[in-house]
């Protein structure tokens, strides 16, 4: 029992995650203003943000909604987060293998902190958090079928096996995934539906700053904004590692494999800020299509290649 | 300086409310995110929303129809807020300040922390206001 709450709470579940995923929100934001030539902010940045929304603000409850759920919001979104942390790290970082079929259940645990997000954001009442939250729900819906194919894709590659330890595994002897055709095309579906996931530009229309002024995050201040951010810095960690995890043969911490694993994890989230600088946001309508026809297309394409063993 | 005071200071969001303005102290505002003065730096954003700001920053002359609002956005911002009036029209009324909608400068509304003239300020002068408010 110790032990999980241990793996749960600490490493690597919630605080190994946050910060590791802060430090990573850190990169992002300093990519993005070298990108556009700025000096960016100091490395600390998202530790401070945290524990000024934490510790300093005041929490505004809405006056017209239901304050319980959100203010439980949050929360259930920190947990989720955490929990798809663990059961993704623990057979990536090798400290055990996790279970036949843990893929499905990540799968579930993934959506858990998008889901959150709108069910917060409709307790309050606000107009344009239920707008925000309706286009959330329609990302969900497009993407995540995308999201499943892929996760097909990969499965099939590795001859029906469900378990990401075997999948790692396998990989380590056979080769990466992602070194194939197939492997290539499901790698860069995987990339957009991050994108969607994270609802990073161009698939930020739920949140669009400047259109409906925070979207979902609306009404959100103090520390329940805070553990949104908590569960938002624990995604932008585990999404990239989950993606290495599968079509890039997993990390691996001895020796000089430490140094390859880092600029693993750097390069896809590298990736992903460079999509969002170089991308304006599309509309949810837009956004819906580019899932359902091109990105499932895509992804049919990579399963029927892998099929003939491409 | 306390631990709870140092990360409100390395991580002000900001919030823009426009009053009647002409507009230019808007765009000097809007100079301060760009490449050349990138107030990002001290940890500054822009954002969209008045629940998550942590400075209002008030420019343009406050009308009969401004003066509800800034009240309004006063009081939806989570405290502790800090509030800095920008421009001549901000801190005094300047040239709009003998005009029949006039309601007043930003203090007779809102207690101000800050006040930054010019008219417009440069954005240096905002730079160097946000760095005296730091250090307060
Ligand atoms: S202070 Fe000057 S520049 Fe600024 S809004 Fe007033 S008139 Fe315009």
């Amino acid at each position: 029992m110790a032990e999980q709450l241990f793996y749960f709470l600490i490493y690597p579940g919630l605080l190994f995650a946050a910060v590791v995923g802060a430090f990573l929100s850190w990169y992002d934001r300093k990519i993005t203003a070298w990108v556009q030539f700025r000096k960016g902010p100091p490395l600390f940045q998202p530790f401070y943000d945290f524990f000024k929304l934490l510790l300093v603000k005041e929490t505004i409850l809405p006056k017209h909604g239901s304050k319980g759920v959100f203010l439980a919001a949050p929360i259930f979104a920190v947990f989720g987060a955490s929990i798809a942390g663990v059961f993704i790290l623990l057979p990536l970082l090798g400290i055990e293998s996790g279970f036949k079929g843990d893929i499905i259940v990540i799968f579930y645990l993934l959506t858990i902190p998008s889901l959150t997000y709108i069910i917060g954001a409709l307790a309050t009442g606000n107009p344009l958090a239920a707008v925000g939250g309706s286009r959330e729900m329609k990302l969900i819906l497009s993407y995540e079928l995308t999201f499943i194919l892929v996760l097909a894709g990969i499965i099939q590659k590795a001859g029906m096996s469900i378990s990401l330890n075997e999948i790692i595994s396998l990989q380590v002897l056979n080769g990466v995934f992602g070194g194939s055709l197939s492997g290539i095309i499901l790698f860069i579906v995987f990339i957009f539906c991050i994108q969607a996931k994270l609802a990073l530009v161009p698939f930020d229309a739920p949140e669009a700053e400047t259109e409906i002024a925070g979207g979902i995050m609306i009404e959100y201040s103090g520390t329940p904004y805070a553990m949104i951010k908590l569960a938002k810095y624990i995604m932008f960690f585990i999404l990239p590692a989950f993606l290495i995890g599968l079509l890039w043969g997993g990390l691996n911490f001895e020796g000089i494999n430490i140094l390859w694993s880092i600029l693993k994890i750097l390069f896809v989230v590298l990736l992903l800020t460079l999509i969002r600088n170089t991308n304006p946001r599309v509309k949810i309508k837009q956004a819906v299509r580019y899932f359902l026809v091109w990105m499932n297309l895509l992804a049919i394409i990579a399963i029927v290649l892998s099929y003939f063993g491409l | 300086m306390g631990f709870k005071e140092f990360c409100f200071k390395k991580s002000l969001w900001l919030f823009h409310f426009a009053g009647a303005s002409c507009n230019n102290c808007d765009i000097e505002i809007l100079d301060c995110l760009t490449p050349r003065y990138d107030v990002e730096r001290f940890g500054m954003v822009l954002v969209g929303s008045v629940r998550h700001a942590d400075v209002l920053l008030v420019n343009g002359s406050i009308n009969q129809r401004d003066k509800s609002r800034l009240l309004e956005i006063y009081e939806q911002a989570p405290k502790p807020l800090v509030v800095v009036a920008i421009g001549a029209c901000g801190c005094t009324g300047g040239i709009f300040a003998e005009g029949d909608t006039f309601a007043g400068p930003v203090d007779k509304i809102i207690p101000v922390d800050a006040y930054i003239p010019g008219c417009p300020p440069k954005p240096e002068a905002i730079l160097a206001g946000i760095v005296k408010l730091l250090n307060k």
